[in-house]
């Protein structure tokens, strides 16, 4: 009982259920794949094996117990390092928070722990999630367990490559610019940015808050979906969640696509940046989505060009402002032996931080400016609102719209770095999502020399019951998301 | 030439809601350090703000109160700067979308007459921390207990002419507040601070002089001076040939000045926007509904009330409804007294207010009660007693022997109006004073203060006033 690694989320949890094995076996399984494989990948900057084993036995006990026993009890997971853990150093990839113990559960933490799962440790993420290929993270690049000399993609490039290298059956990410889709696509798994205001933000380390949105990564839709079920619900710490019924994000997953309605935007295909081979990869979906019974339909997002500049006022305006609190001050890190106060500041934020993350605080300060603000973010909030407009035209003509999550598959370590405005265009076709609040999830839809290619179907609000359904009708025809890099097998 | 000072405040009135602003923790003052600073007001990374409801329904009232718009729809903004004190390194407040917009306020100045205050904006924001310099050897404290403590900011028009007409709106604002029992008003403790906006023109100059802000002054007296300083060093700086620089200045009470803080070029460009954790503040028609409905009886109205019901003069009535808790006193104690209103608001303005200030009491904690007094007030009225006796009468209600009748009868203080027991002290007097009797016979008037001074000792005070004054008056004539 060793291959808890090829199985999904719904398969462990029904193993357990049915007490086929324990989840201190499942655990176990999986802390000495991380602790055998990790190394190659360093895709977790924390591992807590005492802590999840003793979760893991009272998960045991609970199921042995037969005492309120949810759908996920005793699975094991891995948590991107932006979510607050309770006495469990919560570093946010960042020199800053390197020695910070959060003192509180995120709401999504507690409700992992309510729901008795397990957490084996907290993943790598570039630096306040700031980052398309987890490269500006402090603890170091991850490595794609497809080719390891290329990026996972980032910012939860962490939790992409564990769940790929099936070293954890899922992980947590957050999304703000694509940071769960783009790594998911990089990495061939199934990641879900749910609508804005779905998961509570409590305890979610902020970078731009108006767009920030946690998520799972999984394997398959339908383990997405189950992870969903546990990790949205309103939050009255958040003021920005929504208030809604629970409802079962799985509900819809066994529907047949007669009568979908697939929108294909002409925008998103035939530019400059996209490769051909994800281009064909996508269209190749859209005819197995065809074969099942949907339509194409052509839509138009004319202003989806503008989504970039409009997302890199917003985001770094938020963020400069949100990181402001590190300040050396109360908590993480502080300069040695500062001079008086005003050193203080300045050494313990220019050591602290890393140069992407000053990157966007510099632009961020800039167009919050008193003279820039109108120009820049008022200009920005003015395009967010055409985008939103774009997708509720769009969405009158069909009921998801397809496309490809990143424009190329897993680029090398270090290709980019060095052009930062090249690193930022490989999130064009996820941010425009963020700017609209809308849900959008990436699964894997073919290879490209070896490397995965993602398929981003994005929903209407609140309408994530309808886009699992069409990834998981897709997942049940195709096999693309069981395959595993052969280093992991 | 004759100067013309133009004053505006800003004035924070913390708001007394049982929790912070955007936190659950206790708002108490004078706990230990950092003990009510929980994760949110500490800015712990991933915390976010939720609005306390009580908080704006006391700033609609505010709003209600002043006559003014309560915005159906009001946006919290961030405000930007680095400081130990302000753990997110940005304020929650609210920038172009106040909550309260234009209202007005009427104040009393001294000669009578009756001035309009424009109020320009009340905005619901959290206050910072503490910085705490002393016993560190060299180094700060950080005292957050009392951040996020919420504060209603009302800013007023450039509408004053005067410091004494600044400290006059500022006394309304301050009895409005407490009679809304939105803010406590305690200066002391900070829960009430202004900052003064201070220019000075040529009288008659359309345009407005370049203006100093002075920060934090924390009594009315400082405010006073301070304003008064500023308006006769910017007078100095003009009628000198120099310019008078916009900049922020402190007063120093110790030596009654204001010194330079920072200049407009130091001044932080605070990068307000939208706070994005923060949806607008909406507030139906239905909510200021119940909030209108719930508001009390406001000062002004109650001036005139007391000037029209109980005959007061505008002094008399603007003195006992400058505090709810006061003007609630005196009602209850007219109406124990069967409306004898003047009688009433000489005792509580009088021997009340002083041994409550004697004693450093407040009125809701005085221990004579309305009742008490109200019926220490019919016993003069019915001439029981005289007011000299209720004075002892006051005193031993005070010091807890209980309602005036039992004093009264407990210390035999009713009044005497036996003519034969007054005869009988007067023709002692006169027997044992034959030289002042002498005096007085032959055209010394002034001597008969003396008889009635001998005559009330001898009779310890229980004499009628009047009928002592008949009869002596009639045996002293020659």
């Amino acid at each position: 009982m060793s291959k808890f690694h090829t199985m999904t989320v719904a398969r462990i949890a029904a193993g357990l259920r049915r007490r086929e094995f324990s989840s201190v076996e499942v655990t176990r399984s999986f802390l000495d794949r991380i602790a055998s494989l990790d190394g190659r990948l360093n895709s977790f900057i924390t591992v807590t094996p005492e802590l999840a084993l003793a979760a893991a036995k009272a998960a045991d006990a609970r199921i042995g117990g037969g005492e309120a026993v949810t759908a996920l009890t005793g699975v094991p997971y891995a948590h991107k390092d932006i979510f607050c853990t309770k006495g469990v150093r919560t570093s946010c990839g960042s020199r800053m928070l390197e020695n910070f113990i959060a003192p509180y559960d995120a709401t999504v933490t507690r409700h992992f722990r309510d729901a008795g799962m397990v957490m084996l440790g907290k993943t790598n993420m570039d630096e306040f999630a700031m980052g398309s290929s987890n490269e500006t993270s402090y603890f170091g690049p991850v490595h794609n367990p497809w080719d390891l000399q290329r990026v996972p993609g980032g910012s939860s490039g962490g939790s992409a490559a564990a769940v790929a290298a099936r070293i954890s059956p899922f992980a947590t990410g957050t999304d703000t610019g694509g940071s769960i889709r783009q790594p998911a696509a990089l990495c061939g798994i199934t990641g879900i940015k749910p609508t804005y205001g779905a998961v509570s933000r409590f305890g979610m380390i902020a970078f731009a808050s108006s767009l920030d949105q946690g998520g799972p990564m999984a394997v398959t839709a339908e383990d997405a979906a189950l992870v969903l079920n546990v990790m949205a619900g309103n939050d009255p710490r958040d003021s920005t969640s929504v208030e809604r019924e629970k409802e079962d994000y799985a509900r819809l997953l066994d529907a047949p696509l007669r009568g979908l309605r697939v929108g294909m935007p002409k925008e998103y295909f035939g530019s400059d940046g996209l490769d051909p081979r994800v281009g064909a990869a996508v269209h190749a979906a859209a005819a197995e989505l065809v074969s099942l019974g949907a339509s194409l339909v052509e839509v138009s997002l004319p202003n989806s060009e503008l989504s970039i500049p409009a997302y890199y006022v917003v985001a770094p305006a938020e963020c400069s402002s949100n990181l402001s609190r590190f300040d050396g001050v109360r908590y993480g890190y502080r300069c040695k032996e500062p001079r008086d106060l005003m050193d203080l500041f300045c050494r313990s934020r220019g050591e602290g931080f890393g140069a992407e993350v000053k990157r966007r605080i510099m632009i961020g300060t800039y167009a919050l400016s008193a003279g820039y603000y109108d120009a820049y973010y008022l200009q920005a909030l003015k395009v967010r609102r055409l985008i939103r407009n774009d997708f509720d035209a769009a969405f009158n003509q069909c009921d998801v719209i397809l496309g490809p999550t990143s424009p190329t598959t897993a680029f090398r370590i270090g290709e980019k770095t060095d052009d930062p405005v090249t690193m930022y265009l490989s999130d064009i076709y996820t941010i425009a999502v963020n700017l609209a609040g809308l849900p959008g999830m990436s699964i894997p839809c073919g290879f490209a020399d070896g490397l995965p290619v993602g398929l981003q179907i994005i929903g209407r609000h609140f309408d994530e019951a309808r886009m699992l359904n069409v990834a998981h009708q897709y997942q049940q025809a195709t096999d693309w998301h069981t395959r595993l890099p052969a280093p992991f097998a | 030439m004759s100067w013309e000072p133009v004053i505006g405040l800003e004035i924070h009135a913390q708001l007394q809601t049982k929790s912070k602003i955007f936190s659950g923790a206790s708002t108490a003052f004078g706990s230990e350090p950092n003990t009510q600073a929980c994760i949110i007001d500490l800015g712990m990374p991933g915390v976010l703000p939720v609005l306390n409801r009580e908080a704006v329904r006391m700033a609609i009232a505010f709003g209600l109160a002043i006559g003014a718009r309560v915005a159906p729809r009001s946006i919290f903004a961030r405000k930007n700067y680095f400081y130990p004190d302000l753990p997110k390194g940005y304020q929650i407040s609210q920038y172009e979308i106040p909550i309260v917009g234009k209202g007005s306020v009427r104040i009393l100045l001294d000669d009578g007459t009756v001035k309009e205050i424009g109020v320009t904006r009340a905005h619901l924001e959290e206050d910072a921390g503490k910085s705490l310099h002393e016993d560190f050897h060299g180094m700060s404290g950080i005292d957050l207990n009392r951040a996020g403590t919420p504060l209603l900011e009302i800013v007023s028009e450039p509408d004053m002419r005067s410091a004494k007409e600044a400290i006059a709106y500022m006394k309304t604002i301050h009895a409005l507040v407490r009679y809304l029992r939105i803010c406590d008003g305690n200066m002391q403790e900070g829960s009430f601070r202004c900052d003064a906006n201070v220019s000075v023109r040529r009288r008659g100059d359309p345009i407005f002089g370049t203006r100093c802000e002075i920060k934090n002054v924390n009594s009315f007296r400082f405010v006073e001076r301070a304003i008064n300083f500023e308006i006769e060093r910017q007078i100095d700086v003009i009628e000198s040939g120099g310019r008078v620089d916009q900049e922020t200045r402190l007063y120093d009470p110790d030596g009654n000045e204001t010194r330079t803080m920072r200049s407009k070029e130091e001044a932080n460009d605070y990068r307000y926007f939208p706070d994005p954790d923060l949806l607008p503040v909406v507030v139906d028609d239905a909510l200021v509904a119940a909030v209108r409905e719930s508001l009390p009886e406001l000062p002004e109205a109650r001036r005139e009330r007391f000037m029209a019901q109980y005959a007061l003069s505008a002094y008399d009535a603007g003195v006992l409804t400058a505090g709810r808790e006061l003007a609630d006193y005196y009602e209850s104690t007219v109406a124990a007294a069967n409306g004898e209103g003047k009688l009433a608001a000489n005792w509580v303005m009088g021997d009340l207010a002083a041994f409550l200030n004697r004693e450093g009491r407040e009125i809701t904690d005085s221990p004579v009660t309305p009742a008490m007094l109200g019926a220490l007030v019919n016993r003069i009225a019915d001439q029981t007693i005289s007011g000299t006796i209720a004075k002892k009468v006051f005193e031993l209600m005070w010091n807890g022997e209980g309602d005036p009748d039992a004093v009264i009868a407990r210390h035999g203080l009713k009044q005497v109006t036996d003519t034969g027991a007054i005869e009988k002290a007067i023709a002692e007097v006169m027997a044992a004073n034959p030289q002042q009797l002498a005096q007085y016979r032959s055209g010394k008037d002034k001597l008969f203060g003396f008889f009635v001074g001998q005559v009330m000792r001898k009779m310890q005070g229980k004499a009628s006033p009047e009928q002592l004054n008949a009869l002596l008056r009639d045996k002293l004539a020659p």
